[in-house]
């Protein structure tokens, strides 16, 4: 029972991530139906930023939780700073264009990022320094879960929970939501798209950001490739859970983590990949979809 | 003017910002040091400065051109020239001997050089056939790379089959994945077409990897054969001008064929099924049969392609068969130009052989491939050379209307 | 004269989408010869109905059953639209749906592919027959540009025609797939008066000269009243009125339909 626990809650943790970077997958399609591609790339940029601002901290003597707050922060300022660029350089110029340009750029610009860290910083993996103590309190479950499964799980928890109300309850939310419905009627009612755009793309990259800080102090190392098999995965996450659908992204990642957890844990770590894929293959094939996503009938 | 440049220099500010931590710093949490690279910054500073006048520079002319197509749309010299039969019957004979007489000229290094250039170009002009033609975006593309390569590989080692019995087999093994991977997914709209095939990609590279008892795990299969020449025994520098040879009568095949598919009924569907597939299906075309028959074939080449890999270079494991190679043959196409044979060729050309030259510029290879990538989708889609439409003959009609 | 062969007969026509009735439960008959036409407001379901028709949707409800001359009639329900055409049934689109990168003779000859048979294997060793095949494709290609007037513009990109022409090609694209009934949706939106006047004629030409039977959809009455024969009306997804057009001019609910949405117009 509790190697069954212990997975669950491992496949809890993975999900919760994968949802976290989903959901910028998810809100990019809603909106201008595009795989961002390099979505996966923002969430390793987030890491790296992090790794070095924890990085220069620890050096210069700092230490504890409050360094990672640091660095989680200024890996938010420059995810979404990369996020707002990769739009108006990759995306916006591609605007109208047949629909496997964009994604053609997307590709591309994916390629660029990793080569660009991995030239403007290394190809090795990079240790980033063990930040999140053991809480005491944690102790008797400390063999199902630890401490820093228990931060990932309470920050990816608050992050969903003010999202929820971003887009719920404030107005850039509901200009954000008429937008996914009909952008051409949303500019005919005065918001302005390409603002709700740029701020899609921001929001985005900050939810991957908080993802790629808190798994790099989770494994506890960097390199400039951790972007793109994230990125996938949590593009299967949010196609599984029904692309477009904020909801569907969360459920996704989470069914997702526990494929994954459960099947390493039960039949052969070695395949997990294999199990992601197959997951998303069969989804995809059955209940196009998603999950929670609604079947859209193309006009003719 | 003054607008301009400041708007060139908040620009340059701005990525000075934002490269900043990633260029200016580098941490090194083991030894306990940092470094500071103020210089990179200066250049980022004198680099983004430039760069956004030519964006701006470029934009504008091709918001202009755009006004120009509309208004009659004049073809560029060099697609004019290639549309030119007499020139490109000409052009081809000139190659086609200069590619025949190169390796009496150059050393063994520069063949084997030219023969990894030579199998991009059939990769390349493979997937041409279901990205550039078919429009169905295939990232996972190598995968059928890997079929061909181990299908040799694995036949050679356990039963000894040589070379040429093999190279159709590979053919046909990369055709047969292809249908059955592409049977229950084509149906999927284009992006998730592209993030399946990606899926497989992986799979396959992951199964080689673990599946020890049957593709030798990580290590990979060595000692694999050079293609025979009725049991001569060659040495490297022979052998390898042997496999250039028949590297070279591949790519004519495989342009031959491709080039009379894509100017057939198969191949008019296929482009047609690429530009609107309601229409399409409307006008009478099975889109399954004609999306899996694209699909396959592509793969025919790939896996083709792939078993002569295995023979050249007699070493092959999973690390071969990455996405980034999925990525690169990508790029061939959309910067060649996609559904251009020309444009595909000469696309494999500069991307394999200009950073094999440049050896100074190899680091940098994929961040000017990725690059590259997004400025040609912005700045010339349709690639370096675009498809040439095929003028159809219709004599009896043209005497009739001159009579009449 | 005597009666008429039936062509098209659709039964009880009902489409859903979701809570939505689009089209409820329609029945429509086309008849040789004849230039039918169904019409009706905007958001009515004409289109949807047609969509229904060549295999775009399955419909929710009803009977589509095809009557070609001198073969057993055949339900369409279910069928991909691919083999509703080949059964001989084509269409245009509302919104023109050419092959913009292909050129004007190109998009004509995809018409031909049902009505040929080179494979892979045979158009790659393309013999004799194959080369065949494709002249008679591009002849008869051609043929049908000079028909709809676009000969000139055969070695032109689609994308590069105007508009009016434009409408014409997905004319020409649909006739090359050899139907014997014709469904054009609303081949007359965007035109200007005198283009209008062109296509009515070509539309007439199309039924008289290539005995095709034509079922159009058409948003604006004034413009089908000349040349069609029965009328269709359709409101919020219902059929409201059928027959000649001067029994649908004098038709009290067909005027209150359109009265009711040109005020709305005005407005």
């Amino acid at each position: 029972m509790d190697y069954f626990l212990e997975l669950f809650l491992g496949g809890l943790t993975r999900g919760s991530i994968y949802a976290l970077i989903a959901l910028g997958y998810t809100m990019v399609y809603g909106i201008i139906q595009l795989i961002n591609f390099a979505h996966g790339e923002i969430y390793m940029i987030g890491a790296f930023v992090a790794l070095i601002v924890a990085g220069i901290l620890t050096i210069y003597g700092f230490a504890g939780i409050s360094v990672l707050v640091l660095a989680a922060i200024a890996a938010i300022i420059w995810a979404c700073a990369y996020g707002y660029t990769l739009e108006k350089i990759a995306y916006r110029p591609l605007r109208g264009a047949p629909r496997l340009s964009p994604l053609i750029s997307a590709i591309g610009m994916s390629i660029f990022l990793q080569n660009y860290v991995l030239l403007a910083q290394t190809s090795d993996f990079l240790p980033f320094p063990n930040l999140i103590p053991d809480f005491e309190f944690m102790e008797p479950v400390a063999h199902i879960i630890g401490s820093p499964e228990l931060v990932i799980l309470i920050t990816t928890f608050v992050t969903m929970i003010l999202l929820t109300l971003l887009i719920k309850k404030t107005k850039v939310g509901k200009a954000m939501r008429a937008t996914q419905q009909d952008m051409s009627m949303a500019r005919l009612v005065g918001i302005n798209v390409d603002r709700i755009i740029s701020l899609t793309f921001i929001i985005g990259s900050a939810l991957a950001a908080i993802g790629g800080v808190l798994v790099a102090s989770y494994i506890g190392q960097v390199n400039f490739y951790i972007g793109f098999l994230a990125g996938v995965k949590a593009f299967t996450a949010a196609v599984l859970g029904g692309i477009g659908s904020i909801p569907g992204a969360v459920l996704g990642g989470l069914v997702l983590g526990w494929t994954e957890s459960f099947a390493a844990g039960y039949v052969s770590s070695d395949y997990e990949d294999v199990f992601a894929f197959g997951l998303l293959v069969l989804i995809l094939i059955l209940r196009p979809a998603g999950i929670l996503g609604k079947a859209r009938k193309q006009k003719v | 003017m003054l607008k301009d440049f400041k708007q060139s220099i908040l620009i340059s500010i701005w990525f000075v910002f934002l490269t900043f931590p990633l260029m200016a710093v580098r941490v090194n949490t083991t030894e306990q040091m940092v470094e500071w690279r103020w210089m990179t910054i200066l250049w980022v500073a004198i680099g983004s400065f430039v760069l956004s006048y030519a964006w701006r520079y470029f934009l504008a002319k091709k918001q202009l051109k755009k006004k120009d197509d509309e208004e009659g749309g004049k073809h560029s010299k060099l697609q004019l020239l290639m549309e030119d039969m007499n020139f490109r019957y000409k052009a081809m004979g000139v190659l086609l001997v200069l590619a025949l007489v190169f390796p009496l000229v150059f050393d063994t290094y520069q063949n084997t050089i030219m023969i990894s250039a030579l199998i991009y170009v059939v990769l390349g002009l493979g997937l041409n056939i279901s990205v550039g033609l078919a429009g169905l975006l295939d990232l996972g593309y190598v995968a059928f790379f890997a079929v061909g390569a181990y299908s040799y590989a694995l036949l050679n080692y356990h039963f000894d089959l040589g070379f040429w019995t093999i190279l159709p087999v590979g053919g046909i093994l990369g055709c047969l994945f292809g249908v059955v991977l592409g049977f229950p997914i084509l149906r999927l709209r284009g992006d998730y077409l592209a993030i399946v095939t990606l899926g497989f990609g992986m799979i396959i590279k992951v199964v080689l990897e673990n599946w020890s008892s049957f593709s030798f795990g990580p290590s990979g299969i060595a000692n694999i054969d050079k293609p025979g020449l009725f049991g001569m025994d060659m040495n490297i520098d022979s052998s390898t001008i042997y496999i250039y040879y028949i590297m070279i009568a591949l790519v004519v095949f495989t342009i031959l064929i491709t080039n009379r598919l894509k100017n057939s009924r198969i191949g008019r569907a296929w482009i047609a099924l690429r530009e609107d597939e309601i229409a399409c299906v409307a006008m009478g075309i099975d889109m399954a049969r004609t999306k899996l028959s694209a699909y396959a074939l592509g793969a025919f080449w790939a896996g083709m392609v792939g078993v002569l890999f295995a023979a050249k270079t007699t070493f092959i494991n999973p690390a071969s068969f990455t996405f980034m190679e999925s990525a690169i043959i990508l790029s061939i196409v959309v910067l060649g130009g996609m559904g251009s044979i020309l444009g595909v060729i000469l696309g494999a050309f500069i991307l394999i052989l200009l950073p094999e030259y440049l050896r100074a510029f190899s680091e940098y290879r994929m961040l000017a491939f990725g690059a590259a990538m997004v400025l040609m989708m912005i700045f010339r889609p349709q690639g370096i050379i675009s498809g040439i439409r095929t003028k159809y003959e219709y004599k009896e009609l043209k005497e009739e209307t001159d009579n009449g | 004269m005597a009666e008429k062969h039936k062509l098209l007969e659709v039964k009880g026509l009902t489409m859903d989408f979701g809570g939505l009735r689009a089209v409820d439960s329609v029945s429509l008959e086309v008849h040789e010869g004849e230039i039918a036409a169904l019409i009706g407001p905007n958001g009515a379901g004409k289109t949807t109905f047609f969509n229904c028709v060549t295999g775009i949707y399955n419909p929710t409800k009803g009977d589509i059953l095809l009557h070609p001359k001198g073969l057993p009639t055949r339900r369409l329900n279910g069928l991909k639209p691919n083999k509703v055409t080949e059964m001989g049934l084509a269409r245009t689109f509302q919104n023109i749906r050419l092959f913009s990168d292909m050129t004007v003779l190109e998009n004509v000859m995809i018409g031909r592919h049902c009505r040929t048979s080179a494979g892979i294997f045979r158009s790659i060793i393309r013999d004799k027959s194959v080369r065949r095949e494709e002249q008679e494709i591009v002849e008869s290609s051609y043929q049908l540009l000079k028909k709809v007037g676009l000969a000139e513009f055969a070695n032109e990109f689609a994308k590069n025609l105007p508009y009016g022409a434009q409408r014409r090609l997905e004319i020409a694209r649909a006739m090359a797939t050899e139907p014997f009934l014709l469904l054009l949706d609303e081949p007359a939106a965007g035109m200007n008066p005198q283009e209008t006047a062109e296509l009515d004629q070509l539309i007439c030409r199309i039924s008289e000269e290539e005995r095709i039977a034509i079922l159009l959809i058409e948003h604006d009455m004034k413009l089908v009243m000349n040349i069609s024969n029965p009328i269709y009306v359709m409101e919020y997804g219902k059929k409201i009125a059928e027959g000649s057009p001067q029994e649908i001019k004098d038709n009290p609910k067909v005027i209150e339909a359109y009265l009711g949405e040109e005020t709305e117009e005005d407005a």
